[in-house]
């Protein structure tokens, strides 16, 4: 066994990319065994691909990695496994109607004979459970387990495979704060058997209250490896964060007009709580946080087709009656969802059957639909976005990215929406066209229109917003305008929850 | 990728299935002496009554991703109500409205059941196919009832004057216009074909999927008692196992169709293209005099054929797609 302190893993200069993108430009990381290391960085800044390549899951392009002083074997699952690497996923994997002790050994019981030896595999399994600091009985179901004990499972498994570095991404994330310490815990007790833990978090908080080492990464790069005594939470998000905004958006100002919309202490107690703010006509609100902080969920109650179980919306200072799309959609409200391939176009359809889906009382003679308006209204909003297509039949599945959000966006603008939500408006598109997009979306507001938006992406939430609400777990930790948001406060407040640093 | 693929097989699918019952029509005329003839035709065509009667509804129930498995229990139910009712003293303008009624509260009660209770339509049907099948019984028992108004059994069995054309045939074109505008031409089914497309880009859309789906299962509740109707004028007769396994003959015929059996596509033409093919063939088979069982069996290889070829067909593309992506 390793002793503390000696280097166990060392990547350096690792390189990977994906078809034309550069996930990672050369990325160095050691860790030493007895140790907690963090990984930090802003959503893809290439966290997720280096512990995929540690996992096996992706095989790197150069760059040189030892584990335990021999070259690593990289580009399989299972020789990971057998290097002694394993990872434990934020959603757990485990047989549910199986026993604990089953699901520590699967596929490697413990035998006497031809026999099963379930006595020496639930010993076994208590002994690991005891290690880790956690009370579970080895022969209870796995159903019924809540996410963190099933993660402790994992962890046993792992354990029981003689793991010597274990791999979390973003373990904490679904965890209740009592789980979180139970978690840590269990981190620190592999600590002290000199396993070397590394972990992917965006809580910056939890990050400084267990880890010994951060390395932050920014767009493929690692930008600094420090131990914790040498850095702070400052220095950290300046490191995460560190770009100058080079970028240009094209807002401009509007005059703000009356309240649109108008959200009033909204509750749905799985996803966010006591939300309360404002949109007004010509004003661009944006919900920044990171991903799964209930920004998502919150604009999806708004149009729903979530619902939310306390609290009021407001459109045009109307209380909207029913918590319904339908209902929604009368209100002129409008949402451009998160994923347009699953929630904002059929597919299939062409493109001017998807811009044509929410406008059929325009295009209805008496009854029957009539195709040379369809027509007609595909070919001004073609023209309003120069959205680039070969055929207005076309299935939209063959557009580009960039081209497919158009169209959820002019089948949106077609129906001349009071409010107009946009959900990560330019996730996966290219830069020329987010550029457009951005364009569009502040025309839309210079109409009149309000909007609230949600990104992940923070240039763009400083680039266009007027006002920016930072959501962290489900709560507004603070109100920012234009004037006074920058990247370290807009981070700091997702990560620590806390107003100002 | 797949969808693509998928998008570009339905197209050529119409083609195929015209080219396909085109060389029936061919091979039947060349290998029989009659296939041809007026009389054979006119029952082709009188064959097909039910069988289009209850695809023009079902058609937007596949579409939408949803099945019937009780149609036929229906038309007998309705069936079964029309005797009953008329024998029982009934005008029959009367009887059969109350047939046609109870169709479409059988129709109903399958799309409550589905959609409010979130059961599976295959589970709920096949219920209602035993279910529905058994009041029929339970009213009519073994007796059958063959006495109707002449007026009503001509209209079910003849044709206008010396021509081959059955005098039916002028309703089926009526609900066929109706249900063909209502699916190509009109919002309803523009969200029938985005339902099926995908369930919850059409709830992000502000379609209520429940409604829709509830209103689609009571159409085809309605078109099976119509078919029931329809179905008992043409053979005079009213009794509980009208129809049996008259749901697989629909079915196959929207999938030869180039319906999609997992939602989303599907046309008109498509249908009574495939129900003209299946009845086309099944007629051509009669008269080479091969038996009922042999029928059954090549229907049954029809069903499974027009289920397999699309995704045969993406499959072959996807490998080959990848192939060239390799070398």
């Amino acid at each position: 066994m390793a002793n503390k302190g000696d280097l166990l893993l060392e990547m350096k200069d690792v390189k990977k990319r994906f078809g034309g993108a550069i996930a990672l430009r050369g990325t160095n990381l050691s860790v030493r065994a007895g140790e907690i290391h963090a990984l930090l960085g802003e959503n893809g800044a290439g966290k997720s691909t280096m512990l995929k390549i540690l996992a096996g899951v992706h095989e790197h392009d150069a760059g040189t990695i030892t584990f335990g002083g021999a070259p690593f074997i990289s580009g399989s699952p299972q020789a990971s496994i057998d290097q002694g690497i394993a990872v434990i996923y934020q959603e757990p994997s485990l047989f549910l109607d199986l026993s604990l002790a089953e699901n520590v050994f699967v596929g490697r019981q413990p035998k006497k004979g031809l026999a099963i030896d379930w006595k020496e595999a639930e010993a076994q399994a208590r002994k690991l459970f005891n290690e880790l600091g956690v009370e579970l009985d080895p022969k209870r179901q796995a159903r019924g387990l809540s996410i963190a004990d099933q993660q402790v499972v994992e962890i046993a498994k792992a354990l029981s495979m003689n793991a010597s570095i274990i791999l979390m991404d973003e373990p904490t994330a679904a965890l209740s704060a009592s789980e979180v310490e139970r978690l840590m815990t269990v981190m620190r007790n592999l600590r002290a058997a000199n396993k070397a833990v590394i972990f992917v978090s965006h809580r910056l908080d939890e990050v400084f209250a267990i880890s010994d080492f951060i390395t932050v990464m920014r767009d493929g790069a690692t930008v600094s490896e420090k131990a914790i005594s040498n850095t702070d939470l400052q220095t950290v998000i300046k490191e995460m964060v560190g770009r100058e905004l080079t970028e240009l958006f094209p807002k401009t100002d509007h005059p703000i007009g009356d309240v649109v919309l108008e959200v009033n202490d909204l509750t749905n107690p799985a996803y966010f709580r006591n939300v309360s703010f404002t949109v007004r006509k010509g004003e661009i609100v944006a919900l920044a946080g990171l991903v799964g902080s209930g920004r998502s969920e919150i604009a999806r109650s708004i149009f729903g087709v979530d619902s939310y179980e306390t609290g009021s919306v407001k459109i045009n200072n109307k209380p909207l009656k029913k918590n319904s799309p339908i209902t929604a959609i009368a209100e002129k409200i409008a949402l451009v969802p998160e994923d347009r391939r699953q929630q904002g176009l059929f597919m299939v359809a062409g493109v001017n059957r998807n811009i044509s889906m929410e406008s059929f009382d325009r295009l209805k003679g008496r009854i029957f639909l009539n195709f040379k308006k369809e027509r007609a209204l595909t070919n001004q909003w073609r023209e309003n976005l120069s959205i680039k297509y070969a055929d207005q039949s076309d299935p939209v599945d063959r557009l580009s990215g960039g081209n497919q959000q158009k169209t959820v966006l002019a089948k949106w603008l077609a129906t001349d929406p009071d409010l107009l939500i946009v959900d990560e408006p330019t996730r996966g598109i290219d830069v020329g066209t987010k550029a457009e997009v951005h364009k569009l979306i502040d025309k839309a507001a210079g109409e009149g229109k309000a909007i609230l938006m949600i990104s992940s992406e923070l240039p763009e939430v400083l680039g266009m917003a007027d006002r920016i609400i930072v959501m962290r777990e489900g709560r507004q930790v603070t109100e920012l305008s234009r004037k006074e948001a920058t990247q370290e406060n807009v981070i700091a407040a997702a990560t620590t929850g806390k107003k100002g640093i | 990728m797949s969808e693509k693929n998928t998008f570009k097989v339905r197209k050529s699918w119409d083609t195929a299935i015209l080219a396909l019952l085109f060389s029936v029509w061919v091979l039947a005329s060349f290998t029989t002496d009659n296939f041809l003839s007026s009389i054979n035709v006119s029952q082709i065509f009188s064959n097909s009554s039910e069988i289009l009667i209850m695809g023009f509804a079902m058609i937007f129930l596949i579409i939408t991703g949803e099945i019937d498995l009780s149609i036929a229990s229906i038309l007998a139910l309705s069936s079964a109500m029309l005797g009953w009712s008329y024998a029982a003293g009934a005008p029959i303008w009367l009887a059969i409205l109350i047939a046609m009624a109870v169709g479409t509260a059988c129709g109903f009660i399958n799309g409550f059941l589905v959609t409010k209770l979130g059961l599976g339509s295959l589970a709920v049907t096949i219920g209602a196919l035993a279910l529905y099948r058994g009041i029929a019984n339970g009213i009519l028992g073994t007796n059958t009832i063959n006495e109707f108004p002449d007026f009503w059994t001509s209209f079910g069995f003849d044709t206008f004057g010396k021509t081959f054309i059955p005098q039916t045939l002028p309703v089926i074109i009526l609900f066929g216009l109706f249900f063909g505008l209502l699916l190509h031409n009109t919002a309803f089914g523009r969200r029938t074909l985005a339902i099926g497309q995908s369930p919850e880009a059409a709830r992000f859309a502000g379609i209520n999927v429940v409604r829709h789906k509830i209103i689609v299962f009571t159409f085809t509740g309605f078109m099976s008692g119509v078919a029931g109707v329809i179905y008992t004028f043409r053979f005079s007769t009213a009794q509980a196992d009208n129809g049996i396994g008259l749901e697989l003959l629909v079915i196959s015929a929207c999938l030869l169709g180039g319906v999609s059996i997992f939602g989303g596509v599907g046309t008109m033409w498509g249908l009574v293209a495939g129900v003209l093919l299946a009845s086309s063939v099944e007629s051509w088979l009669t008269l080479q005099e091969i038996n009922a069982q042999w029928r059954t069996i090549v229907t049954g290889i029809l069903l499974l054929i027009s289920v397999a070829a699309p995704v045969m067909v993406d499959k072959y593309k996807r490998a080959r797609a990848t192939l060239a992506n390799k070398a």
